[in-house]
This record gives C-alpha cells, structure tokens and sequence, in this order.
C-alpha cells in the first residue's frame, strides 16, 4: 500500500490538472460544435502571464491579474477569430481553431525569444513540501485534487440554477431555436469561453507550481490529454470530462509505477483510439439524434 | 466589395508578418545572416570595411529542446568573432563572417539547415549542440565536401560515421564511463537508476555506455525511458526511490532536467542527481536553489579555469542584452560557451594552416591542427575525435545557485 500511494497521490493531482483543461474543450463543444485547439495554448499564456506578474508585484495582485487576462484572451479569442465564421462551416471553425494556436505559440515565441521561462516565485504555502504517510510530495498535489471538485460544484450549480446557466444549457441542446427563443446567443458563448480560461487559468497556476518553467510548448501535452480526457468521458458533458480527466492521470503514474514507463502516453492515445470505435460518445456522453 | 476587403486584409497580414520577421532578425537572435553581420557592427571599426570576408558556417539549434544549449554555444563563437575579427590566410587578412543558421534541435530538420549553410558558400562549419542533430547534418556536410567541427556534440557516431566531422569535446565512451566510476567509487553507490528520452541518440547513447561501465564496476543498474514532452517525472522519482537507487543519472537536455530536479526535490529523493554536459548550464544550477537535492555533472570546462577569458566574455555580456538573454539572464560562463569561443579559434587555425578559404582545403589541414584553448588542448586523432582522458565534475550549489568544482574525473 505504501508503495503505490505515492503513485495514486500523484495520479489524482494529475488527473485534477488535466479536468480543468477538460471542461474549457467540453463547454465550447456542448454549445458550439467546436474542438477548440486553442485552448492549451491558453494555459500556456496563462503559465507565462503568472511567471511575469509574480515576479513584479504581490501575490493578492498578480493572481487575480493573471485569471484576468486569462479570460480577456478566451474573451478575445472567440470574439475575433471565432465570431465572425458563425454561419461558416463547422470545418472553417475548426482551421481558425488551428490557426490561432499557432498564432499564440509563435506570439509567446516572440516574446521569451524561446526560452522556457523560470517560475522563480512559485505561489507560497502550496508550493512547500508535506509528507503525507511517509510519502513525501508538494501540498499543490493534495489541493489540486480539492479545488478541482469545488470548482466544479460550483460550475455545475451555475449552469442548473441560473438564468446564465439556463441559457447555456438551451444553446446547448438547439442552438437555433435558442435564438428564436430571445436567448442572446453571442453573450452565452463569451460567457462558456470565459468560464473555459478561467479554469485554465487556475489549472495553469496549479500547474507550474509544480513545474520549474514555462515554455513556448507547454500547453501542448496537457491540452491533448485533456481533450482525450473530454473525449473519454463523452464531449460536451462536464462530469464526464472530469472523471475522464481522473481516470486517465490516475492510469498514467500507475502505468509508470508498473515500470512500464514507455507506454505511459501510448496509452492515453491508444484510449482514444478505443473509446472512438467502441463508444464514441463517450461514458457520459449524450446520444447524437439526427435531426430532421 | 467584401472580397476586395479580404484581399486587402490579407495583404496587411502579410506585410505585417514581413515587418516583424525583419524586426526580430535585425534584434539579433534569428537565423539569418543580418545576425552575423550584426556582431560585425559591434566590432572597433578599424577600416577593416574593405577586406575580404571568409564566411564560417554555425549549425546551432536556436529552438526546441536544444534551444538554450545552442544559444550559449553561440555566444561563445560571437565572443571570439568579438575579440578576434579577422585571420590571416595565405598573407591577406580577411574579415570573419559568421553564417548563423537555426537546426531546431530535431535530426528532421538537420539536413535542410545544413543545405542553408551551403548555400552561403561557408569554409568550415561550428556545431552542433546535440548529437543526433550533428549526424543529420553531416551527411550534407560530407556530400558537399566541407569540414564541420563538433563542439559540444558527444556521441561517437557523429565522427566515425562521417569522414568531415571533427569533434574537440570528449565523447560518450569516455563520459559515460567517467560518470560511472565516479558514482561507483566516488559516491560509493551500488544501485544506479537512468533515464533517458526516447528517440534521443544522446541520451540513449550515454546511458548505454554508463550502463556498461557501471556494471562492469560491480554496479546494478535499472534504465527507464520517458516520451517526449513528458513533464511529470514524480512516477520516476518514486521508481527509482522503490529500487533503491542511490543516484539517478539522466543526461537528458536542460528542460528535463529541471523538471527531474524539482520532482526530485519534492519527492525528497536522497540520493544524488548525475547529469551530463546538458545539465552545465545556469538555469540547471539554478533551479537546485532552496531544495534539497545534490546535483553533480560532468562537463569541459569550470567558470575560474581561465579568468582572462572569464572576465571577458562577463564584460561583452553584460554590455549587449541579447546576449544576456540568451545566456538564461546571467553572467555566469557556461562550459559550452567556452567551448564554442574554442571551437572558433580552432576553425581559425585551420583557415591559417589551410592557407586558402577553400573548404576542401581546410579539410586537409584540419587534422593536423593543434590549439590551445580554454578548455585545454585541441589535437585530433585518427577519426577526427579530440584527445581528451578527463573531465570537470561539479556540483550545484543550493544556496548560490552556482557550479562548485568538485574533481577531475577520468576513467578508473
């Protein structure tokens, strides 16, 4: 028992990081159809933003700054490069999609000139070490785990109790009649991309507490298995982009303490492959009914 | 109308695009030639306008992995284009051109960089950092006839594989080994657990020969292997703690490294943390700060070997802020560094003793060159490999954030 903590410890804390990416793809899909590759690529600014701002002001002010502009560029994003191809095909989207990630990794390039970026003031208090049953680990990856859940408590009571939520849920299910309907379509989509970088945002400071530096690529990794995450638990519902997101960190550190290291990403795709032949909607996932 | 818009915006893009990619060349760290002529313009202009230029090739990564490695090299060879801009050959001077060229750290992208330098009609090439990298390149470099010098690049198949490679590091049989007996018998360590990056020929390679030698010794050793783009190394922290190992070696490059050091420091690994050359580098040292972690590494040459050079290189550093940047923020000399100011002066005596900027050549005189650099003394043997039996081991410090010299370290 004793052996395998340490491995399920991390797992779990894995597993919370990647459910934050998870939801950003699963609420864009729910509502507009769209795998929105750009979404690592966030994280990632999100990463670089907490680096730059940690090392010039305090914490109470360079966090809530980093959540901020965080959001402003899921905000943007949508309003610039996703916006105006509305009534365009769903493939267009998909390209802008494209497009804008390498437009963010190449902008970050620009500016650190390509250099993975240090976090030399990592967030206080969960930064430091705890042993936990004589395991020793980070306190982040006993409070990754907690706030991921809060979090997503509170997601899940936005969109069942309000009217915001409300209004979600019918872009969700028929986005035309929703229109019909005087749901103000365009606010609804700011608002799931607003919610998507906000979680990144506080994924991402979770994130390179543990890590000792950002790079250009960061995001990269974390977004593909978060979106494989998303996917396992059926897109566009979010209890199953976090138990996807769970499953899939837990498998991976106890692949790796199977000594089986080398397979540890093979089979995060290998899953991928799988749930799409087999099940592609996914363990929650909701039936796709064609409409007439 | 609507089209006549997109048209028009597209143009603004483009030319916009155009714009920044002149403006970040110009800033001097890109991959085109303005950077060279750029360290040109540093130079005391003593009217040296009018001579000749003989144009030397560096094949350097600039991003990817291999990104902040390559840069360090490429200060050092800026450096010595700095203090020694011109070279007599054959009884005329000619003004020294360096030809930068990015090789993305990938053997993918290796030859169609090197294609780039012969493009430029260079003499000799530098570099590269990394060895799979290097190989890819050589085959372009041997077709066309122009010797290359490996700087930092340690695996032997780099110049056994390829006639115009010359190399004026150590090399991984000898590296591997060094780090071996200095785990066996310099930390009295019997369990050895070693990770490398899959698909990496430097990694792959050094751990094979420490593997080799370590065992040899009497030494157990447990090897695994992580993918590419992992950042999670707490899983393998916690292997090698449940195997009992009492030093972790991974030569992978500096941003594993990093990582490693910090999972290591989180999980409380005991042991000690044997890195190769790609750990000397500043960011490696300072990432050690405040944890408690011991990190030890082999590499060509310790800050204090040669305090003219040290100072020097501090100064021109400090007064050019691009080449603080790309040196990780700091001032402190890196061993690639002054291996690369090396690698210069060694192509330099090999223009001189060529007598002729023709590469081939260049290559006929390589081979008998003897220089003595920084980092000790340039003469090569039969397959183009420095003749090097030592290397520095040293250790980060995790109050400073600095390289403490530890021991010269040869094979026992």
């Amino acid at each position: 028992m004793g052996q395998i903590l340490p491995y399920v410890i991390n797992g779990v804390s894995v597993g919370g990081q990647y459910a934050l990416i998870a939801i950003g793809y699963t609420l864009v899909y729910g509502i507009l159809r769209l795998i929105n590759f750009a979404h690592g690529d966030v994280f990632m600014v999100a990463g670089l933003v907490m680096v730059y701002a940690t090392a010039s002001m305090p914490f109470y002010l360079a966090l809530p700054l980093v959540l901020l502009v965080t959001v402003l560029l899921g905000f943007t994003i949508e309003r610039v490069a996703y916006k105006p191809l509305r009534t365009a095909p769903r493939m267009s989207l998909m390209i802008s999609a494209i497009g804008v990630s390498y437009l963010i990794q190449n902008l970050a390039f620009y500016i650190t000139g390509g250099i993975p970026q240090p976090v030399t003031n990592p967030i206080p208090w969960i930064s430091e070490n705890v042993s936990l049953l004589g395991a020793s680990t980070k306190r982040v990856t006993l409070v990754t785990p907690v706030l991921t859940i809060l979090l997503v408590a509170a997601l899940v009571y936005l969109i069942q109790h309000t009217r915001i939520g409300m209004a979600m849920r019918a872009a969700a299910r028929d986005f035309e009649t929703a229109q019909l309907m005087g749901v103000k379509i365009n606010s609804v989509i700011s608002m799931t991309f607003v919610i998507g970088s906000f979680l990144a945002g506080v994924g991402s400071m979770l994130y390179f507490t543990s890590y000792p530096s950002v790079a250009i690529t960061s995001g990269g990794m974390p977004g593909l298995k978060a979106f494989v995450a998303a996917v396992f638990g059926g897109i566009g519902s979010i209890p199953g982009a976090v138990v996807g997101a769970f499953v899939i960190g837990l498998c991976e550190e106890l692949i790796k303490g199977l000594g089986y290291t080398t397979f540890s990403d093979a089979f995060t795709f290998a899953l991928l492959i799988v749930v799409l032949c087999v099940k592609p909607t996914g363990l929650f996932g909701e039936k796709v009914t064609d409409k007439v | 109308m609507k089209k006549l818009f997109a048209m028009l915006l597209t143009l603004a893009l483009v030319l916009s695009l155009a714009a920044c990619g002149g403006g970040s060349g110009a800033s001097g760290g890109s991959a085109d030639s303005s950077s060279g002529s750029g360290s040109g313009d540093a130079q005391p202009s003593g009217g040296s306008g009018s001579n000749p230029v003989v144009k030397i090739g560096v094949f350097e990564p600039q991003t990817g992995d291999n990104g902040p490695g390559g840069k360090q090299e490429i200060l050092g060879m800026q450096y010595a284009n700095y203090v020694q801009p011109t070279v007599d050959i054959g009884g005329t001077t000619y003004d020294v051109q360096l030809e930068i060229v990015d090789n993305r750290t990938t053997p993918e992208n290796g030859p169609s960089a090197a294609a780039e330098l012969m493009n430029r009609d260079v003499s000799v090439v530098l570099g590269s950092y990394g060895s799979g990298v290097s190989s890819a390149g050589g085959s372009v470099f041997q077709e066309a006839g122009v010797p290359a010098i490996g700087v930092t690049c340690t695996n032997p198949q780099v110049t056994s594989d390829c006639d115009v490679y010359f190399r004026i590091c150590f090399t991984d049989p000898f590296q591997g080994p060094a780090l071996a007996s200095y785990a066996y018998n310099g930390l009295g360590v019997t369990t050895a657990y070693t990770l490398a990056m899959l698909g990496s020929d430097y990694d792959q390679g050094l751990v094979y020969y420490f593997k080799e030698a370590f065992e040899k010794l009497g030494g157990t050793v447990i090897s695994e292997e992580f993918p590419e783009g992992s950042s999670n190394f707490v899983s393998y922290i916690n292997n090698a703690k449940s195997a009992g190992a009492g030093v972790i070696f991974a030569p992978v490059s500096t941003n594993y490294a990093q990582l490693i050091i910090e999972a290591a420091g989180a999980q409380g690994f005991e042991g000690s943390l044997l890195g190769s050359d790609t750990w000397d580098n500043n960011k490696v040292a300072e990432s050690t700060v405040g944890k408690d972690v011991s990190v030890e590494v082999t590499t060509f040459y310790q800050e204090g070997g040669n305090e003219e050079f040290d100072a020097g290189i501090k100064e021109w550093m400090n007064a050019n802020s691009d080449a603080l940047t790309n040196n990780g923020g700091n001032d402190m000399v890196s061993a690639v560094t002054a291996m690369g100011y090396d690698a210069y002066f060694t192509a330099l005596e090999a223009l001189k003793a060529a007598g002729s900027t023709d590469a081939g050549a260049v290559l006929a005189a390589l081979p008998s060159v003897s220089y003595e650099g920084v980092c000790g003394l340039i003469e090569f043997d039969g397959i183009g490999d420095a003749k090097r039996d030592q290397a520095y081991i040293k250790r980060a410090n995790t109050e400073t954030g600095a390289w403490d010299f530890v021991k010269v370290q040869g094979v026992e």
